[in-house]
């Protein structure tokens, strides 16, 4: 299979689905002329034109609106916040708007449209540009949640997100946009379904669920506790709404341990959320209390060697998986 | 000229369906038909019914919370509506709404919005979607004053501006937001200039005289409609009741209230009416049709059935899904399916 980069992967989703179906368009803040704050869509002011590919003011409740309003009436907006910090002033639109018309309006109006940009931390961007986004939308019925954390996952999910007829709220690694993975031939239209678990290495050890820029992280600890005879099964749940829970128990009840690792903090969220699951519907399986590797419950600080104290890593699943397995 | 007069008959008739709904929705609160919130457009109907006019059907119609009389003259039938505030299956939403969330998707209403501004840029949406189509219609979004302080007011009329889209905004100044009057909320008082600064062409009157209105907004209508762009419209009107009926007007006085009340709507098309020919006999007939037609809406609503179950799931997504409802984990009493679509797809493995 070719290797490509992770940004490329979602430009080929975006390429692919923008051509299939005319009422695909991609409006945000630098996507066009300058052809996107992190390139991911390089290239398609030049094919799909300004009609298309429609830069915006600095206005993202405004825009997010605009692509409410849009969906309902019809076509499949795709709106990109630069970096998901933004979209905190259009918390209204997702929310109140997009999550809610269909059932608001007794099931009779669709809201068929993505709000995609990056996530989470990216380097020594401190306090107001470091935020994990994953537990504030999780939390909300009525939107999808996908967090892909690999190139084919990004192509797959975000072709299958464009196409949903449910708003989707598509969060992209900032660390992750370089990284490069398999992905199938452009001809071969790979749809991944949302609300479906990637079992990404399979052991009996100790069961790692893991998504985003930490699922990595998980594969990068499995390699090394191999070596020490543990082999940990890494679940990446890849829609974080729904949540493939079946996935995750199924896996817990092999191997009878968990360990959950997030960027996002601690207090609540996915994370939470997944513990509890594992032990409402496999407590007797359990050998071990659930561990969690999360990011520290702190706003991030600049400070380089700060940042890596709060943010999780390796070391810090090492150390949970270790603990949970009582070596 | 007995065309006109014709027209202006409907108009009144329409009017007077929204105040004889309004003031029977006000009953049914008292009666604790109706829970919630209930934001009555009484004193307000010139406005719904002159703007709708100046409309064509395929164009696209948004509303704050204040809708029952904008969704009524946009054709909702009144027992749709009353059974949507008695809670009822044969609401405009299937109960799901109330009051605040009126919705006819047939008629092009696309809603009552409850969140102060957070409509306005979704209208530009719709409005944007007739641009990138071509498919000729015109949005028309309404609001209140107290809307033009708030950010989603800014950027929903910046963008609007900017992209010339097919759209016309209509400020109901109706005094008050909720209970503060706009000399406390706003540094002008001309709200026209709050528009200038998006290249938005500006107007405003008073809205107690229905062809008024209909004749002022036509322009507009025209100007969306041939691709020049959006125009702000304020109408200075007044609402009779308060904010909502949870919240008693005690903050403006007794004679203010009568002074305005001299400008009823609904009184001033009558006149008009009486002045064109008609004689009190006929108009009252009229009053007894349209009273006629709001009992009917209200026994309609009284003996519908009630809101379904099974919608409470069903109508939180549109796509099926795969994956398993978090609410399992949150554990569900009698263990009934949640409506989410892996309780179907297991039903259809099974």
């Amino acid at each position: 299979m070719r290797e490509i980069r992770y940004r490329e992967a979602l430009r080929e989703a975006l390429m692919e689905e923008m051509e299939r179906d005319g009422t695909v368009f991609l409006m945000g803040e630098e996507v066009g002329h300058y052809e996107g704050a992190y390139k991911v869509s390089q290239g398609l002011l030049a094919q799909f034109g300004e009609q298309r590919v429609i830069d915006t003011p600095i206005a993202e409740a405004g825009f997010a609106g605009i692509g409410v309003g849009a969906a309902m009436t019809g076509l499949r907006p795709i709106i990109e916040f630069m970096t998901w910090n933004f979209s905190f002033v259009a918390f209204d639109q997702i929310i109140s708007n997009a999550a809610k018309i269909h059932q608001m309006s007794g099931g009779k109006l669709t809201c068929p449209m993505v709000f995609r940009g990056p996530n989470g931390a990216a380097k020594q961007v401190a306090a107001q540009h470091s935020h994990s986004v994953d537990p504030f939308y999780t939390n909300i019925p009525g939107l999808y949640v996908v967090m892909p954390a690999t190139p084919r996952d990004a192509k797959g999910l975000l072709k299958t997100s464009i196409r949903n007829d449910d708003p989707v709220v598509f969060l992209e690694g900032e660390t992750l946009y370089n990284l490069k993975g398999e992905v199938p031939e452009e001809d071969e239209d790979e749809l991944i379904p949302l609300g479906v678990a990637r079992v990404a290495r399979e052991g009996d050890g100790c069961t790692v669920v893991a998504w985003g820029r930490p699922f990595h992280n998980a594969m990068e600890a499995a390699e090394i506790l191999a070596k020490d005879g543990i082999e940990l099964e890494v679940v990446d749940p890849r829609t974080l709404r729904p949540l493939d829970t079946d996935a995750i128990v199924r896996s817990v009840k092999k191997t009878n341990r968990c360990v959950v690792v997030h960027e996002h903090w601690p207090y609540g969220g996915p994370g939470a959320e997944i513990v509890d699951v594992v032990q409402r519907e496999a407590f007797d399986y359990l050998d071990a209390p659930v561990e969690r590797v999360a990011a520290w419950d702190v706003p991030m600080p600049y400070a380089s060697n700060l940042e890596e104290l709060v943010l999780p890593t390796t070391e810090r699943v090492l150390e949970a998986v270790r603990a949970v397995s009582y070596r | 000229m007995a065309s006109g007069r014709d027209e202006l008959l409907r108009q009144y008739r329409q009017m007077q369906t929204i105040r004889r709904f309004e003031e029977e929705a006000a009953r049914g609160y008292a009666q604790a038909k109706i829970g919630g919130f209930l934001h009555l457009y009484i004193g307000q109907e010139a406005i719904a019914v002159g703007v709708n006019d100046a409309l064509e059907e395929q164009d696209y119609v948004f509303q704050t919370y204040r809708d029952h009389g904008t969704a009524i003259a946009r054709g909702m039938e009144p027992k749709h509506a009353m059974a949507e505030l008695f809670g009822k299956d044969a609401g405009c939403a299937r109960g799901l709404g109330g009051s605040m969330h009126f919705f006819d998707v047939e008629r092009n209403f696309l809603g009552g919005w409850a969140i102060i501004g957070g409509h306005i840029a979704v209208a530009a949406g719709a409005a944007f979607k007739s641009k990138y189509t071509g498919d000729g219609r015109v949005t028309v979004c309404f609001f209140g004053e107290g809307s033009t302080n708030i950010g989603g007011f800014h950027e929903g009329l910046s963008l609007a501006g900017l992209w010339k889209l097919p759209i016309v905004f209509i400020c109901e100044n109706n005094q008050y937001a909720m209970g503060t009057p706009m000399k406390r909320t706003s540094a002008i008082s001309d709200l026209t200039l709050k528009a200038q600064g998006y290249g938005m062409v500006g107007e405003r009157f008073d809205g107690h005289d229905v062809q008024l209105v209909r004749d002022r907004v036509k322009p507009a209508i025209d100007r969306a409609r041939r691709g020049e762009g959006p125009t702000f419209i304020e109408i200075n009107t007044y609402r009779f009741r308060g904010h909502s009926l949870s919240a008693p007007a005690k903050y403006r006085t007794r004679q203010e209230l009568e002074e305005r009340k001299r400008l009823d709507p609904c009184a001033v098309t009558r006149q008009q009416l009486k002045d064109a020919g008609m004689s009190e006999d006929e108009l009252v007939k009229v009053d007894a049709e349209v009273d006629e037609l709001i009992d009917e809406a209200v026994a309609f609503a009284d003996a519908a059935e009630p809101a379904k179950e099974e919608l409470v799931f069903s109508t939180v997504y549109a796509t099926r899904q795969h994956g398993t409802p978090t609410l399992r984990a949150t554990g569900y009493p009698d263990g009934r399916e949640t409506g989410h679509a892996s309780d179907a797809a297991k039903q259809e493995n099974a």
